[in-house]
C-alpha cells in the first residue's frame, strides 16, 4: 500500500497506484528495454496535463453557467433553463454556436497580431494552473518559485490585451486595453506584496509548503489558515485578484456600456470565445490561489477510510467555488468603478497598506511571535 | 511628449446612449474635451404628420413620443385639446387620468433608475426596476389592453372605465412598491462605489439649469423648486396633497434622489386617489356629445363624436411629464385638422445640457451623467 505523505506530486501518485496493482513493473521494463524509461515519464506527465486542461475546460464551461444562473438567483429569474437539465448544457450549445460563426478579421485590423493575440491569452490562463495545489499530491509540478511562477504568468495576460486592442484598428478596443494594462501593472504590485506577506511566514514559493503550513490548528479547533494571520493581506489579495481579472467593480477592459466590449469589440467567433474562456480560467486559477494563500489549500478535516487524495480535491473544490461564488456575487451587487478612482485606490491606499502588512509580517517573525 | 486628440464617435449604435442618439467625443486620452450632440436618427415627422390627422387620430403618434411613459404624452395632447376647445371633462375621468400618469410616472422613474445603473455596472437593479415595472404595465393591460402605447385618453374623458378588480390590484402593487423602494435604497444609496460615480459629478447649478431649459427632476435636483403640477395647477392636483421633491447638489446622485423620493410621493398620491374616487361619467357629453343608442356601452366611441371641429385659434398648454416640461402648442383654423403643432419635449431641452455637463469629466462619467438626465429619443427626436 501507499501512503499519501511521502508524494509530492500527481507522477509519483499514478507511478504509486500503477505499482500498487502491480502493472508498474511490466510497463516500466517494457520501455527499459528500448532504453526509453524516460519516455514513459514524459507520457504519463503528458496524460496528466491533458487530464488537467480538459478538468480546467470543463470548469470553465460549468463557471459560464454558474455565473448566469447566480446573476439569476440575484436578479430574481431563472437563467438559462432549456438546453439540458436546468440548462447545464447550456455553454455547449454557446460553444457550438460560437465556432460556427463567421471569423471576421476587420479590414485594416493586423491580421497576425489580431489572430495571436488570443492564443496568447489562452495559454497562460492554462498554463497558471500547473503549480496549483488541487489536493494532496494532486500537483502537476511542485515548482520551487511556485508563487513568483503564477505572478509572472498571470502578468503575461496585458501583453495579449495590449496586443488585442491594438491591432483591432478601433478606438473603443484601444482604449479598453490602455486601461487593461493600466489596471494590471498597478494591481500586480499589492498582490505580489500581499502574497509575499504569506511567504516571509513560511518561507518558501513553494505553493505546497505554503499549504502544508497550514494544516495545524490552535487550541485543535481553529486551523491556521493564514487568513487569520493576514487577515489584510487577505483583503487585498482578494481585491487586487480581481482587480488583475477585470470583473465588475474593476471590470474597465470591457466595461459594456462606456466601451462596447473593450478590447475585444471586434472579435467574433472562436477567437472571442478564447478570451472569453480565458477569463474564466483564470477566475478559476485566482480563486485557486486565494484558497491556496490564505484559506488552507487543500486542508480539512480528515475523514477515515477514504483516500486523502479525494477528500483534499473536494475541501480544495468546495473553498475554491465559494471563492468563485463570492466574485459573481459581487458582480451582481455593485456598480462599476472609474478607471481613475481604480488607480487612485491601487496606488495611494492599496501599495501603502501592503507594505505595511509585510512589515507587521516580518515584524511578527522576526520578534517570533508566531 | 507629442500628443494627438482622438476623436470618438459615441453611438448611434452604442450600447448605453438609450437607442440612437449620437455622441461626437473630442478626447484628450479618456478626458472629454468637447462633447457635440448629433441628433436625428429617430426623426419621423410627428408634428408635420399631425396636420393630416384628425385631432382624435393624432392620439396614438403621442404615445410614441415618450414611449416609456406614454400616458402623460397622452394627457399632455388631450390637455392642449381640451382647452382650444373649451371642453368642461369629468371629475372621475381626471381622477383616472391623474392615477395612470402617476402610475407611469413610477414606471418611467424604475426604467430611468434601472438603466442609469445598468449603465454603472450594476445590472439587478435593471432587472429588480423591471420585475416592479412589469406590475404596473399588467395594471395598465387590464386598463387598455396595451402595456406601452396605450392611447388610453380621449378628448373629453378617457377611453374605458376602470375594470373591475384593478382597484384592489393597484392597492396591492402600492403596498409591494413602498417596500421595493425601500430595497432599491438599501441596494444602491449607500453603496460606496456608487457615491464615487454620483456625487459631485456633473454638477450644474440652478441658474445654468434654467438658462439650458432643463426641467423635471433634473431641474429640481439643482435645487429649483419648479413643478407645473404646483405653478400652474392642472386637472385635480390642486386638490391633493404631495411635496416637490427638490435637492440642491445639483450633481447626478441628486438628480437619482429626487427620482426615488419622487416614486414615493406618487405612491402617496395613488393612495389618496383610491379613496376619493367619485363616481361620473368618463368622458365629457356636455358640448359635443352625441346620445349614445340605447344599451350601448358606455365608450369614450359612443359619447364623443370621431370627428370634431374646435374653433380656430391657439394654445399652449403643459404638464408636469415625468421627465420634464411636456408642452404642447396647438394651432387651429377651424378645421377637422390641426393647422400646426409644436410639441416642447423635455428629453430634448434636458439633453441640451450634456456637452456642458460633461466637460473636462471622462467617458464613465458621461455615462453616468447622460443616465441621470434621463432621455427617451422618441422623445428627443419627435
Amino acid at each position: 500500500m501507499w501512503t499519501g505523505d511521502t508524494m509530492t506530486n500527481a507522477y509519483e501518485l499514478i507511478v504509486n497506484i500503477l505499482t500498487a496493482i502491480g502493472v508498474y513493473d511490466q510497463i516500466y521494463n517494457l520501455f527499459e528495454i528500448f532504453g526509453m524509461a524516460y519516455v514513459l515519464k514524459i507520457l504519463i506527465v503528458s496524460v496528466l496535463i491533458a487530464v488537467l486542461f480538459a478538468f480546467v475546460l470543463v470548469t470553465v464551461m460549468f463557471l459560464t453557467w454558474m455565473e448566469r444562473k447566480v446573476v439569476a438567483l440575484v436578479q430574481v429569474r431563472y437563467g438559462p433553463m432549456v438546453t439540458g437539465p436546468r440548462g447545464l448544457l447550456q455553454p455547449v450549445m454557446d460553444g457550438i454556436k460560437l465556432i460556427g460563426k463567421e471569423d471576421i478579421i476587420p479590414a485594416k485590423a493586423d491580421r497576425w497580431i489580431f489572430t495571436l493575440a488570443p492564443f496568447i491569452v489562452f495559454v497562460p490562463a492554462l498554463l497558471i494552473f500547473i503549480p496549483i495545489p488541487f489536493g494532496n499530491s494532486l500537483i502537476i509540478s511542485d515548482l520551487r518559485v511556485g508563487l513568483l511562477y503564477i505572478i509572472a504568468i498571470s502578468a503575461v495576460s496585458p501583453i495579449a490585451v495590449l496586443l488585442a486592442g491594438w491591432a483591432s484598428n478601433n478606438k473603443y478596443s484601444l482604449l479598453g486595453a490602455m486601461r487593461a494594462v493600466a489596471q494590471d501593472i498597478s494591481y500586480t504590485i499589492p498582490l505580489a506584496l500581499a502574497a509575499i506577506a504569506v511567504v516571509i511566514f513560511t518561507g518558501s514559493l513553494s505553493t505546497v509548503d505554503i499549504v502544508n503550513a497550514q494544516g495545524d490548528y490552535w487550541f485543535g479547533i481553529i486551523p491556521k489558515w493564514f487568513i487569520f494571520l493576514q487577515p489584510i493581506g487577505f483583503v487585498l489579495f482578494l481585491i487586487a485578484s480581481i482587480a488583475e481579472l477585470g470583473r465588475i467593480p474593476f471590470d474597465f477592459q470591457e466595461s459594456e456600456s462606456e466601451l462596447v466590449a473593450g478590447f475585444f469589440t471586434e472579435y467574433s467567433g472562436m477567437k472571442f470565445a478564447m478570451f472569453f474562456l480565458a477569463e474564466y480560467a483564470h477566475l478559476f486559477a485566482v480563486s485557486g490561489i486565494v484558497v491556496t494563500l490564505f484559506l488552507g489549500g487543500w486542508n480539512g478535516p480528515v475523514i477515515p477510510f477514504i483516500p486523502v487524495q479525494i477528500t483534499s480535491l473536494v475541501y480544495f473544490l468546495i473553498k475554491t467555488y465559494a471563492v468563485i461564488f463570492f466574485t459573481m456575487w459581487l458582480r451582481d451587487t455593485v456598480p462599476r468603478m472609474r478607471i481613475d478612482q481604480l488607480l487612485n485606490i491601487g496606488w495611494k491606499i492599496m501599495v501603502p497598506l501592503a507594505l505595511l502588512n509585510l512589515l507587521v509580517a516580518g515584524f511578527l517573525v522576526t520578534a517570533g511571535v508566531i | 511628449m507629442e500628443t494627438e486628440e482622438l476623436l470618438i464617435n459615441m453611438g448611434p449604435v452604442h450600447p448605453s446612449t438609450h437607442g440612437v442618439l449620437r455622441f461626437k467625443l473630442r478626447m484628450d486620452g479618456e478626458i472629454i474635451k468637447e462633447c457635440t450632440i448629433v441628433l436625428g436618427y429617430l426623426h419621423r415627422g410627428t408634428e408635420k404628420l399631425a396636420e393630416m390627422k384628425t385631432y382624435l387620430q393624432f392620439i396614438p403618434y403621442t404615445d410614441r413620443l415618450d414611449y416609456v411613459s406614454a400616458m402623460p404624452s397622452n394627457y399632455a395632447y388631450v390637455k392642449a385639446v381640451e382647452e382650444l376647445a373649451d371642453i368642461e371633462v369629468p371629475l372621475r375621468a381626471e381622477y383616472i387620468r391623474v392615477l395612470v400618469m402617476e402610475l407611469n410616472r413610477i414606471v418611467n422613474h424604475l426604467v430611468a433608475i434601472g438603466s442609469l445603473l445598468m449603465d454603472l455596472g450594476a445590472s439587478t437593479m435593471m432587472m429588480w426596476g423591471f420585475r416592479e415595472r412589469e406590475k404596473a404595465l399588467q395594471l395598465f393591460e387590464m386598463l387598455c389592453g396595451a402595456r406601452m402605447t396605450f392611447s388610453y385618453m380621449r378628448i373629453g374623458g378617457v377611453r374605458e372605465d376602470l375594470p373591475d378588480g384593478f382597484i384592489p390590484k393597484l392597492k396591492e402593487f402600492i403596498e409591494d412598491m413602498e417596500k421595493r423602494i425601500a430595497d432599491y435604497e438599501q441596494l444602491i444609496n449607500n453603496n460606496e462605489i456608487f457615491l464615487m460615480r454620483m456625487k459631485g459629478i456633473a454638477t450644474i447649478s440652478a441658474e445654468e439649469a434654467i438658462n439650458y431649459g432643463m426641467t423635471g427632476p433634473t431641474l429640481r435636483g439643482s435645487g429649483v423648486n419648479y413643478d407645473i403640477r404646483r405653478l400652474e395647477p392642472y386637472s385635480i392636483y390642486p386638490d391633493l396633497d404631495f411635496k416637490v421633491c427638490v435637492r440642491s447638489e445639483g450633481d447626478s446622485y441628486a438628480r437619482y434622489i429626487v427620482r426615488i423620493d419622487e416614486m414615493r410621493e406618487s405612491l402617496h398620491i395613488l393612495r389618496q386617489l383610491i379613496d376619493n374616487m367619485p363616481e361620473s361619467s368618463i368622458i365629457a357629453t356636455q358640448k359635443y356629445g352625441i346620445i349614445p343608442m340605447t344599451g350601448a356601452p358606455y365608450t369614450a366611441q359612443t359619447y364623443f363624436p370621431r370627428i370634431f371641429t374646435p374653433p380656430a385659434g391657439e394654445v399652449y398648454s403643459r404638464i408636469e411629464a415625468p421627465k420634464g416640461e411636456l408642452g404642447f402648442y396647438i394651432v387651429s383654423d377651424g378645421t377637422t385638422k390641426p393647422y400646426r403643432i409644436k410639441i416642447r419635449s423635455p428629453s430634448f431641452c434636458n439633453l441640451a445640457a450634456i456637452p456642458q455637463l460633461v466637460r473636462g469629466l471622462k467617458i464613465p462619467d458621461l455615462i453616468a451623467a447622460f443616465g441621470s438626465i434621463d432621455v427617451v429619443l422618441g422623445d428627443v427626436d419627435r
